[in-house]
């Protein structure tokens, strides 16, 4: 790459740098203020201005809606905002050269940590399926990769640790590890090479590749990342208000012990079901976790709510259709089969420990 | 006379990174062949894995994301020297 050092960050020189660590210093702040304040406040207006009962089911489904709102808006928007700039030191160039040329098993655990640290969109699955493959990554590794980018989904880690605590945000993560890992290893057991596409194989890989994140400034990192905060609110909230509202309907309306019965612990075919009506359903993990966190509080089982929510997120119509492009109906039948088994396997395994 | 190529299947960022280089080529009175390659086989033979990508006289100058209007007419100013 030839390019100089980007000229917004260069201009600045010194005095831009420290600006703007005020700045970002006095956003944390407000930011923390306004986490802090999110659910006074809201117990003032909705029970005190507006004079709903906190018992009422209209009074605590608009309490809900209310101040579930504005705690996922905030979350989301400090959680993009810190990962992108984390993440914007690792690239999907480095990743492939961190991964190349290594034996699987081992490679598939790191592949699919990878998948969770790498900046990368579903949008360019495609040629990074190709990429890696061309660049001689095991087929299995990158399918590992391919698996966890968006089954561990960042927003819905801190999402989780937001309403359920660290301990299911931690098993969410390990149990989408292994997952990724053992999925893919399974996949490269079989070889898969004959149901890849076989222009996938006549690519050549001309030059070096790129390394878009090397010449980075700080100042690059953190107007990526407001960016990036921008990109997906504007993409997020129609799912994120469609979610809030149903979930509002649920915790108002629907009775405590509603899915006890359907989906409880007792149920043992709970997790069975949850991924049967998950994997067909597209939604992003902002948009599905207020409606996990209502299921969960009206007595889904545990691993059950969990295994619906990482079937809706990991695997989703569109993104199989783009996989089509590289892999044949055989592989992308394994794929989507190995990873829902596996999801099925972490929701009974939830039930069963928790 | 440059030679530009938007890497991309076709997707909006494509799109935009296009009309903002024929934008920036515009401003700066330069006159360049703008073409869009599509297929992925080329697209990665380039090393690309994230598009949108602008290639210049078939070197990658910007890959995965939509560069600025003055990042871009500064990416330009270099490569035609």
């Amino acid at each position: 790459m030839t390019s100089r050092s980007i000229p917004s960050a260069a201009v600045g020189g010194w005095r831009r740098p420290v600006t703007q660590g005020f700045t970002l210093t006095a956003v944390a702040w407000l930011w923390l203020f306004a986490y802090q304040l999110n659910r006074p406040w809201w117990d003032l207006v909705v029970y005190d201005w507006l004079g709903l009962d906190e018992g009422s089911r209209l009074g605590s489904g608009v309490h809900f809606f209310l101040y579930d709102s504005v705690k996922i808006l905030l979350l989301l928007t400090g959680i993009i905002f810190v990962v992108t700039i984390a993440r914007s030191y690792l690239s999907l160039e480095r990743t492939r050269s961190l991964l190349g040329g290594r034996r699987e098993g081992v490679a598939n655990l790191a592949a699919a940590g990878l998948g969770v640290a790498t900046p990368f969109c579903s949008c360019s699955a495609v040629p990074a399926f190709i990429g890696f493959v061309a660049a001689g990554v095991p087929l299995g590794v990158t399918l590992s990769f391919l698996i966890a980018s968006p089954l561990i989904n960042e927003v819905a880690v801190v999402l989780l640790y937001g309403m359920f605590g660290a301990r299911i945000a931690v098993l969410y993560v390990a149990s989408g590890l292994v997952i990724a890992t053992v999925a893919g290893y399974i996949l490269g057991r079989v070889s898969p090479s004959r149901w890849v596409e076989d222009f996938v194989y006549r690519t050549t890989l001309r030059g070096a590749a790129v390394m878009p994140g090397q010449q980075l400034t700080w100042s690059d990192r953190v107007i990526m990342g407001r960016e990036e905060v921008a990109t997906i609110l504007r993409k997020v909230w129609p799912y994120l208000i469609v979610g809030i509202g149903l979930g509002a309907v649920i915790h108002g309306w629907a009775p405590a012990d509603f899915f006890t019965a359907v989906a409880g612990p007792d149920n043992p075919f709970g997790p069975l079901v949850a991924v049967a009506i998950g994997v067909p359903l597209y939604s992003n993990a902002a948009g599905i976790l207020p409606l996990v966190e209502v299921l969960y509080a009206k007595g889904m089982a545990i691993g059950t709510v969990l295994a619906f929510m990482m079937s809706v997120v990991a695997l989703s119509l569109p993104e199989l259709i783009l996989l089509r492009r590289v892999l044949k109906p055989p592989l992308l039948a394994a794929f989507v089969g190995v990873v829902a088994t596996g999801i099925v396997a972490t929701g009974y395994l939830f039930n069963a420990i928790l | 006379m440059m030679f530009i190529k938007i890497l991309g299947p076709g997707c909006v960022n494509c799109h935009t990174l296009e009309q903002l280089t024929r934008d920036a080529l515009a401003d700066l009175h330069l006159t360049a062949e703008i073409s869009s390659v599509t297929d992925y086989p080329t697209i990665v033979a380039y090393g690309v894995m994230t598009t949108p990508a602008l290639v210049v006289d078939d070197r990658v100058v910007l890959a995965g994301r939509i560069p600025t209007a003055a990042q871009l007419r500064d990416l330009l100013t270099t490569a035609a020297d």
